[in-house]
């Protein structure tokens, strides 16, 4: 793997790598393969994934030498911290601006192939629509219910470690990696169909970030109702895919536990109330 | 529920606090944003936000130490009062943000930790590990999306601000896009308020998020709102060059202790660790004994560049210098986990072992659009001497004494409605921003000039002819004009072969060389005109632009190739302002003109375009300097002669070192 600029690349080492794209005009339209060539060299020195969509959006020549459009695809910060540019890179889930071709695709030759999150409606090529997402996150009031913007003095204190635990549930970018890599969280193009749906690994584990805080927790009742219900906890099968895929780490598992064993203690204790 | 209705366009921090302010209440917001809020650019912001605190106010500090801070670090190029009403604020913008939620780092007590940050002896940054600006947007968003759940704020994401509507002077509502869709379609409101960050994209790869493009901003220029201190472009001191943009490595990691240094010996082969300590050269520590590695930006940039490009001293021969964090404890490696993650994902190499390889890069926009303000009711008969650190201050905290609360001309530009919030103004940050210090004037803008925006709707021009008033033909007209461009530009698909040089892609690229080769670390007449003259042969270019995609639905390099124009018009305005502004300061560094010059330059450059022409002018217009009286800007330098020796000619080492 090389540093910014040392060892120094000769001129030798530079090498060709072909990425296979999927493309795709618009919702309900076919899905064609188109690919192209990218030369890495001294000059692409970090090269990634979406700085080859930058050179290919410049240069839109498929290897058969046809003229074509440049790709679309979705992307921000290019520093993996915004959730944008998620896309299936060789087959995984991940985003794309963090995905280094020296790592990818190391020799001469080599192919990446990319495609859009199966999961969510193609807008087009690459790009998705993930306001499911973000809707899902409204299901579980993924918010700390504050009186106003008036100066009212601080938050409550907390102890360090508590704030480790918040600060890492708190680091979720909405990618949707772990709903792609989910078995039960299925495309759902319906919005109407989104509130009896799997809501989703993010989600829950958002729903324990918020019931953790002291204000935030005013609204665990409401979030739990939420969980017991269609599209709640009890869709999540337990196939651990999604901790396993999310980029920030997230102990997406312990969320889901959590949030499973609180939905059981409020659904009997709602039983007893009735 | 009011039948006014405000648009918010932009949803970072500024955006987002806004629209939180203004329907809080009880305004309608409609807010757009070209992404998901939630992805907004203020979601890279790394190292902290700065606010006086019980800690550092126990020690000496305090809010007007920060105000006096801010006016020295940008070199007194800063209106005065409003910077004054900022830092007076911040602390109660900390509690707010804590109440909301957002994981500030705690100490052993469970208070609020802090840390020490660029252009300060206090400690007085507080922080969310090292993705501070991720966690402030976030809380503000999960505010936004609770309102955006009552109803009380629409949300239009993947919309594309095209141009203001403005009739009889005052601004009535925007003309956007649809991004998918590719509808334009016009939108009515009493306010506007603009909220799209900075212009990073011009300068071609820099710290920025994709998005920053400055487009919205230039479009506003072109319509007739001014634009201020253009030429006010921070670049930052620490960067890891890359193929896309360069990533930021944040001010916390020398604020957290991280030290710069090059090996002595020119061209030096060993690696870091075999070299002995006697034979680094700690050169900010050694020049700057009093601040050391936490000199403000524009000062180390230029030192780290001076090293490298005239010294010669880069590491291993290139424009590189390290920054040192791996005599650090775990502890502390803990703290900035987030950007040892990023230097470790982008460079491959593990900063805790090894010291990273850093060169500065195009980072902010201290100008903006110009914005106005009601001064505050502290106004002693004549500004007083530069605060001493740690004295007493002159006065006490209580809001209002820097802008009046409330007041309807609060960051609002020359055109009426229309305000400017965050980055995207001019305000506060002079010829140089203090690290830790744009999240706060982000927040502060939403939080305190929103309050503004509503008073406006109650007893300005709205209050008497509400938007519901203003004659369709207005936004007709808007409409058609923004409809005939984008044909316009559709219309050069298939015309001509692969043209290089009508590449929208290529000549984004070169202008991004162009400008970053001239306009950035230093600059100097000749070059400067050079570089008006390239960005002109750029425009004709521009006019001959061909585009490789007709596609009606979602067509991004579209949108794309019509930024760049705007691009391009902003481009003008930051050459020529350089040109015009025939000193030194801040982060406007002339080898022609090395020294401030007070006495003729003391005072804004206001851009203003002349539609009809299509051409920019710069008028130097006077500023309010009447609370601290202008000193030198030494930062306490060892040698301050050798700041004015640098007799080199501007390079094009920054463009080679992005590239
Ligand atoms: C890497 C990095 C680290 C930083 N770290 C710090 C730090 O530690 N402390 C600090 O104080 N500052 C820091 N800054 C600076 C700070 O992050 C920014 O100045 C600030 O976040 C800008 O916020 P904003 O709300 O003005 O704009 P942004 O967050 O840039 O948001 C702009 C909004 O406008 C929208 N928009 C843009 N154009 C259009 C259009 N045409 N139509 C519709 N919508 C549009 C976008 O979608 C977006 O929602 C950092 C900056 C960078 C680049
Ligand atoms: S553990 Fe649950 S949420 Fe995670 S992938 Fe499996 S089913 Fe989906
Ligand atoms: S939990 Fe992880 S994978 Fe899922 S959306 Fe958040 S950051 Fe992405
Ligand atoms: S672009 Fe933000 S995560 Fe990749």
């Amino acid at each position: 793997m090389t540093g910014p600029t040392q060892p120094k690349p000769s001129a030798a080492d530079s090498r060709s790598v072909r990425f296979r794209i999927a493309r795709c005009d618009g919702p309900g339209k076919p899905t064609r393969w188109e690919t192209f060539a990218v030369k890495i060299d001294r000059e692409s020195a970090g090269a990634n994934v979406i700085s080859c969509l930058q050179h290919i959006a410049a240069h839109p020549v498929t290897v058969e030498g046809k003229r074509t459009t440049p790709v679309v695809w979705d992307s921000v910060c290019l520093e993996e911290v915004c959730g944008a540019c998620t896309m299936v890179i060789n087959g995984k889930v991940r985003q794309s601006c963090s995905a280094l071709i020296d790592q990818i695709a190391p020799n001469d030759g080599d192919e990446v192939t990319l495609e859009p999150m199966s999961r969510f409606p193609v807008i087009r090529d690459l790009w998705v629509d993930r306001s499911r997402v973000f809707h899902n996150l409204k299901r579980v009031k993924a918010w700390v219910p504050i009186d106003g913007t008036y100066h009212l003095g601080s938050g409550p204190r907390e102890p360090a470690k508590a704030q480790d635990t918040r600060y890492t549930l708190s680091t979720c970018m909405s990618c949707g990696c772990c709903l792609e890599a989910c078995p039960q969280f299925t495309r759902q193009d319906d919005p109407a169909a989104w509130d009896t749906t799997f809501v989703g690994a993010h989600a829950l584990s958002q729903a324990r970030l918020f019931n953790m805080h002291e204000t935030g927790k005013q609204l665990a009742g409401e979030r739990l109702e939420a969980l017991t219900g269609p599209g709640g906890v009890a869709d999540c099968g337990n196939a651990q895919n999604c901790v396993k895929v999310c980029p920030k780490n997230i102990p997406l598992t312990e969320s889901i536990a959590a949030m499973g064993r609180a939905a059981t203690i409020h659904s009997v204790t709602r039983f007893f109330k009735k | 529920m009011s039948s006014h209705r405000v648009i918010v366009v932009g949803g970072g921090l500024a955006g987002l606090a806004a629209s939180v302010r203004i329907a809080e209440s009880g305004v309608p917001v409609d807010l757009f944003s070209v992404v998901p809020v939630k992805r907004s650019h203020s979601v890279c912001a790394q190292g902290g936000i700065n606010a006086c605190n019980e800690v550092a106010r126990q020690q000496g500090y305090s809010e007007y130490e920060h105000f006096d801070e801010t006016i020295y670090g940008g070199d007194f190029l800063a209106d005065q009062h409003p910077a004054l009403e900022m830092a007076n604020w911040a602390p109660k913008i900390i509690d707010l943000l804590d109440r909301m939620g957002v994981p500030f780092n705690r100490t052993a007590e469970g208070f609020r930790d802090l840390r020490l940050f660029g252009g300060s002896l206090f400690k007085r940054t507080h922080f969310s590990g090292a993705t501070t600006g991720q966690q402030l947007l976030y809380a503000l968003d999960e505010q936004t999306r609770r309102y955006e759940s009552e109803g009380k704020v629409t949300k239009y994401e993947f919309w594309e601000f095209l141009w203001p509507v403005i009739e009889d002077g005052r601004c009535v509502g925007i003309v956007a896009q649809d991004m998918r869709t590719m509808q334009i379609r016009a939108y009515r409101a009493d306010a506007v308020v603009m909220a799209t960050g900075g212009c990073g994209l011009v300068f071609g790869r820099s710290t920025n998020s994709t998005i920053c493009t400055g487009a919205a901003a230039a479009r506003c220029y072109q319509a007739g709102v001014w634009y201020g201190n253009p030429e006010m472009i921070q670049v930052h001191p620490t960067a890891i060059p890359g193929a896309d943009k360069t990533r930021l490595m944040s001010e916390s990691a020398r604020g957290e202790g991280g030290r710069v240094w090059v090996p002595r010996k020119k061209g030096d082969t060993r690696k870091p660790r075999e070299i002995p300590e006697a034979e680094r050269y700690y050169f900010l520590e050694e020049r700057y004994p009093a601040y050391g590695n936490i000199v403000p930006r524009d000062i180390a940039t230029r030192e780290i560049f001076s090293v490298c490009v005239n010294d010669g001293l880069g590491v291993y021969g290139e424009n590189q210098v390290y920054l040192d964090l791996t005599h650090l404890p775990a502890t502390t490696h803990h703290k900035l986990e987030g950007i040892l993650e990023i230097y470790k994902k982008f460079a491959g190499e593990d900063p805790q072992h090894e010291p990273m390889r850093i060169f500065p890069s195009v980072h902010y926009s201290m100008g903006g659009l110009w914005t106005t303000f009601a001064k505050g009711s502290y106004n002693p008969p004549e500004p007083r001497e530069k605060h001493k650190s740690g004295a007493a201050p002159p006065i006490d905290s209580r809001i209002g004494q820097g802008m009046q609360p409330g007041a309807i001309e609060n960051a609002r530009t020359n055109i009426e409605g229309l305000y400017a919030f965050g980055e995207v103004n001019f305000a506060y940050h002079g010829a140089n921003r203090l690290g830790a210090n744009a999240l706060l004037s982000c927040i502060f803008d939403g939080l305190f000039c929103g309050v503004g925006v509503v008073n406006y709707l109650k007893s300005g021009t709205p209050s008497k002819s509400p938007h519901g008033t203003v004659s369709q033909s207005a936004y007709d007209r808007v409409v058609q004009q923004e409809e005939r461009k984008a044909r316009s530009i559709i219309d050069t698909v298939g015309k001509g072969g692969d043209d290089e040089a009508g590449n929208p892609y290529l000549i984004h690229r070169d202008l991004g060389n162009e400008l970053t080769a001239a306009c950035t670390v230093v600059k100097n007449g000749p070059r400067l005109e050079q570089c008006l003259a390239r960005v002109g042969e750029l425009k004709e270019r521009y006019s001959r632009m061909k585009l490789a995609d007709g596609a009606t639905w979602t067509n991004q390099s579209f949108g794309f190739a019509r930024a760049v124009g705007d691009m391009l018009v902003l481009a003008d305005a930051i050459a020529l302002a350089s040109i015009q502004r025939r000193e030194s300061r801040g982060a406007h560094y002339r080898t022609d003109y090395p020294n401030r010059d007070d006495a003729n330059f003391m005072k804004s450059s206001v851009a203003k375009f002349d539609a009809a022409k299509r051409t920019t002018t710069v008028e130097l217009v006077d500023l309010d300097a009447s609370l601290i009286k202008p000193t030198a800007r030494t930062y306490g330098k060892k040698d301050s002669a050798t700041e004015q020796e640098k007799k080199s000619t501007p390079t094009a080492a920054m463009a080679r070192a992005s590239a």
